[in-house]
């Protein structure tokens, strides 16, 4: 495998790695129930788009013949995030989660 | 080198799961545990992936997709659950 090959994979990784973990450590350190909506999807974007980036540049230059399977889960995960974070908050909106002091918005007063 | 970066990868991935397992164990409410869930189907997926690529086989592929795929269902289940009473009328 080409050096500059495996060194683009090798980010890549790094890269879908860190933001995963910073959007753990947002999800952990977020006082409130809707800021901690944030964090899980820059992870399942971003995240798991740059890991699926990285796999598929390597297992193309390993086997030789374009492997699509990382493009398919990136794709549901790209239209299925949305829609688990809406209707997690409208969970949360019905079960009248209660709002740390500084957040600001509340739509149901409106 | 490429071994190295995976490993180091692997490891904020797990680090990442541990934090999510915390939220999940520490949640107050019902939500707030389905929501660390989530993260925890999509951080799995990532482990997963980049655990084919320490291996250098791509066999691990249809697991994740799974994951994915009962993640978000059982997602949808327990939100609609919440929201409804019922998961399906």
């Amino acid at each position: 495998m080409p050096i500059w090959v495996e060194f683009l994979v090798a980010v890549l990784a790094l890269l879908g790695a860190a933001f995963t973990l910073i959007a753990s450590i947002g999800l952990v350190r977020m006082r409130d129930f809707y800021t901690r909506l944030h964090g899980p999807t820059k992870a399942s974007t971003l995240g798991v788009g740059s890991i699926m980036l990285a796999s598929l540049l390597f297992f193309t230059m390993d086997t030789g013949s374009l492997s699509v399977h990382e493009v398919l889960i990136t794709m549901f995960l790209f239209l299925t995030a949305p829609v688990s974070a809406h209707l997690l908050a409208k969970a949360g909106m019905h079960g009248e989660e209660t709002l740390a002091p500084g957040t600001r918005g509340r739509p149901w007063e409106q | 080198m490429l071994n190295a970066a995976l490993l180091i990868a692997l490891g904020m991935v797990g680090v990442a799961l541990l934090l999510a397992a915390w939220r999940v164990l520490r949640g107050e409410t019902l939500a707030g545990r389905v929501q660390a869930l989530d993260t925890l189907y999509i951080n799995s997926i990532a482990l997963i992936v980049l655990f084919g690529m320490y291996l250098r086989t791509s066999i691990y592929f249809e697991a994740a997709l799974l994951i994915a795929l009962i993640g978000f269902v059982s997602t949808v289940a327990v939100t609609k659950y919440l929201l409804r009473g019922a998961i399906i009328k």
